[in-house]
C-alpha cells in the first residue's frame, strides 16, 4: 500500500509551532507526506486539524518551524508567490463555502473563468464531467440554497477539483453525507488521486472511512502527533492515546474537555 | 497605566483605521485591469446598486422640489419676492441639497447593501474560498462595487435634480399658477453650468467615493458573525452620513 515508487515527499513539515494568542495550538508537529498518497488527519475536535490544512495552503503563518510544499517554502512566501502557488492546490473547507448568488454551473466554472481561457464549449464539458463525476449530473442550472447540504459538499468537491491541482486538502469531506454518496466521495478521491497522480490531505472524524481511503494517518492530540502509520498498523496499535482514538474510548490520555462527562465521543457517527 | 493605555489605543484606533481604509483604497485602485471580464462586473454592479436606487431617489427628489418651492413661495412673498422661487430652489438644489440628500439616501439604500453583501461573504467563508483559488477578492468583489458607486452617484444626483425641478414645476406653475415665463428665464440667467450643477456633480463624485469606500471596507473588514454583519452595516450609514456632512462643509468652503 506505501508507496514503494519514487517515493518523493511533496509536503514536509518541520517542527511546526503555531499559538493564538497564549494557547499553543500546535508544539513541534513534523511530518513527510509521500507525493501521490492519500494522508488522513485525525484527532478530536478542536485540535488543530483545520489549522493544519489553513497552514499548508498559507493562509496562515507558523510561529516556528517550515513548511515545504514540493520543494517551496510556503511558511516564506510573499502574497504574489502564495497566489501563484494556490493555482495548484484544491481545497475543499468544512462547510463548502459555494459562491451563494452563483448557479451550481458557474459555481464551478469560476476557478476555470479566473485561470484559463478555456473556449465556452469546452468548458461546459469540462464543468458537467465534473459535476456527473460528483453524481450530481442535471443540477448545474440550481442556485447553492436549492440544494441539500450533502449535494452542497459535492458540488464544492466538484469546484475544488476542476482545476485538476496537484495537492487536494480536504476538510471533513464526508460527514453529513449518506453512507452511498460517502461511498463516491471516497471512490472519487481515491481515483483523482490516482488518475492525477495527486497527493491528498483529508480531515475526517470517520474511522471506518478513513480505513478504506488512506495510505497514511496521522493522529494529533494535546498540539503534538500522537501516532502515525497506515491505518492497519493504527487499527492494531497499541499505543495509548492511538488505542484510545481508534476506539472511541472516553479513558485514556487523550483529555477531552468539550463535552459533558457521560456522553459518548461522538466522532465515530 | 492600564486605564490610560487603553484610552490611548482608544484615540489611535480610528486613526490606524483610517489607514488601513486608505491602505484597502490603494489595492483596490492598483487591481484595476480595464479588462472585458473586469468592465462586465462594473457594469453589473452599476445595475445592482445604481440603477435600483433610482426609483427611491426619483420619488425623493420629486417631493423634495415641491416642498422646497412651498417653502420659498411663503417666504418670497413677504417680500413681495415670489418669482424669484426657481432660481432660489434651483440653486439650493443644485450646489447643495441635491449632492448631499442623495448620497443620504444612496448610503441607506445601496451602501447597506453593499456592507451586508460582502460581510455575508465573509461570514460564509466565500471570501477565504476565493483565495484559496487564487482569485483576489478585493479585484472581483471590492473594486467592482466601489467603482459602481463612483459612477452612479453622480448620474443619481443629476437625476434627482431633475425630479426636484419637476416637482417644483408641478408646485409652483401647476398648483400656486405662477407664470412659467418667468420661471424659466430667471433659470437662464441666474444658474450657472459650470459654477451650478458641476459644481454639484463634483460634490457627487467625492461623495460617491466615500460611501462606497466606506461600504466596501466594512464589509470587508466585518467580524464573520451575524452580529458583526449587522454592526458593520450600521456603521456604514452612520460614518457615511456624519462624513458626506463633514465633507460636503469642506468642499464648499474651500472652492466656492
Ligand atoms: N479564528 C480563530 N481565532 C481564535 N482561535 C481559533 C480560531 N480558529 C480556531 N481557533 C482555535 O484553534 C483551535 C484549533 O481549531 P481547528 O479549527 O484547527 O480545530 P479542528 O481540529 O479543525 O476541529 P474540528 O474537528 O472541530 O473541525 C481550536 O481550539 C479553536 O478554538
Ligand atoms: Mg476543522
Amino acid at each position: 500500500m506505501e508507496q514503494a515508487k519514487p517515493n518523493t515527499t511533496a509536503i514536509r513539515v518541520r517542527n511546526l509551532v503555531f499559538r493564538r494568542g497564549r494557547k499553543t495550538i500546535l508544539d513541534g508537529v513534523s511530518m513527510d507526506i509521500q507525493q501521490g498518497s492519500i494522508v488522513a488527519f485525525m484527532g478530536p475536535s478542536g485540535v488543530g486539524k483545520t489549522t493544519i490544512l489553513r497552514l499548508i495552503s498559507g493562509q496562515l503563518k507558523p510561529d516556528a518551524g517550515t513548511i515545504e510544499v514540493n520543494g517551496q517554502m510556503i511558511s516564506a512566501m510573499s502574497d504574489r508567490e502564495l497566489h501563484h502557488f494556490r493555482r495548484n492546490i484544491g481545497v475543499l473547507l468544512q462547510d463548502g463555502a459555494l459562491f451563494t448568488d452563483l448557479t451550481v454551473f458557474e459555481n464551478i466554472a469560476t476557478p476555470l473563468r479566473e485561470h484559463t481561457d478555456l473556449p465556452e464549449p469546452l468548458l461546459r464539458r469540462l464543468v458537467m464531467s465534473k459535476l456527473s463525476a460528483v453524481g450530481l449530473g442535471g443540477i448545474e442550472d440550481r442556485m447553492p440554497h436549492e440544494l441539500s447540504g450533502g449535494m452542497a459538499r459535492r458540488v464544492a468537491f466538484a469546484r475544488a477539483i476542476v482545476l485538476d491541482p496537484r495537492i487536494m486538502l480536504y476538510d471533513e469531506p464526508m460527514t453529513g453525507l449518506d453512507p452511498i454518496a460517502v461511498s463516491t466521495i471516497r471512490t472519487l478521491m481515491r481515483e483523482t488521486n490516482d488518475a492525477l497522480g495527486l497527493t491528498s490531505i483529508v480531515v475526517t472524524h470517520n474511522v471506518d472511512q478513513m480505513s478504506k481511503l488512506v495510505d497514511y494517518c496521522y493522529i494529533i492530540a494535546s498540539a503534538k502527533i500522537a501516532g502515525e502509520g497506515p491505518p492497519e498498523e493504527l487499527n492494531s496499535s497499541t499505543e495509548p492515546s492511538v488505542y484510545q482514538f481508534m476506539n472511541g474510548k472516553m479513558e485514556g490520555p487523550i483529555p477531552f474537555h468539550y463535552q459533558t462527562p457521560g456522553t459518548q465521543w461522538g466522532l465515530l457517527d | 497605566m492600564a486605564v490610560s493605555e487603553s484610552y490611548i489605543s482608544k484615540l489611535t484606533a480610528p486613526v490606524a483605521q483610517s489607514g488601513q481604509c486608505l491602505l484597502f483604497l490603494f489595492r483596490m485602485i492598483s487591481s484595476i485591469r480595464f479588462n472585458a471580464s473586469q468592465l462586465r462586473a462594473v457594469l453589473q454592479q452599476t445595475y445592482l446598486i445604481g440603477a435600483r436606487s433610482l426609483v427611491i431617489i426619483m420619488i425623493c427628489g420629486f417631493f423634495v422640489g415641491m416642498v422646497l418651492s412651498l417653502q420659498a413661495i411663503n417666504a418670497l412673498e413677504q417680500f413681495g419676492a415670489s418669482d424669484q422661487v426657481s432660481l432660489l430652489v434651483v440653486k439650493s438644489l443644485f450646489r447643495e441639497l441635491g449632492p448631499v440628500l442623495t448620497a443620504l439616501l444612496f448610503a441607506g439604500r445601496a451602501g447597506t447593501s453593499v456592507t451586508a453583501e460582502i460581510g455575508l461573504m465573509k461570514a460564509t467563508n466565500q471570501i477565504e474560498a476565493m483565495e484559496l483559488m487564487a482569485i483576489d477578492p478585493i479585484q472581483v468583489i471590492a473594486l467592482p462595487r466601489f467603482l459602481a458607486g463612483l459612477i452612479s452617484l453622480p448620474l443619481l444626483t443629476a437625476m434627482f435634480n431633475a425630479l426636484a425641478i419637476l416637482g417644483s414645476i408641478v408646485f409652483a406653475i401647476g398648483v400656486m399658477d405662477m407664470d412659467s415665463g418667468i420661471f424659466w428665464s430667471k433659470l437662464q440667467n441666474g444658474i450657472y453650468f459650470y459654477k451650478d450643477f458641476i459644481g454639484g456633480i463634483w460634490k457627487s463624485l467625492v461623495f460617491g467615493g466615500l460611501v462606497s469606500l466606506i461600504a466596501v471596507y466594512f464589509g470587508y473588514t466585518a467580524k464573520p458573525t451575524g452580529a458583526g454583519v449587522g454592526t458593520a452595516t450600521t456603521n456604514t450609514v452612520v460614518l457615511s452620513s456624519v462624513l458626506i456632512l463633514v465633507f460636503d462643509f469642506i468642499m464648499t468652503s474651500f472652492f466656492t
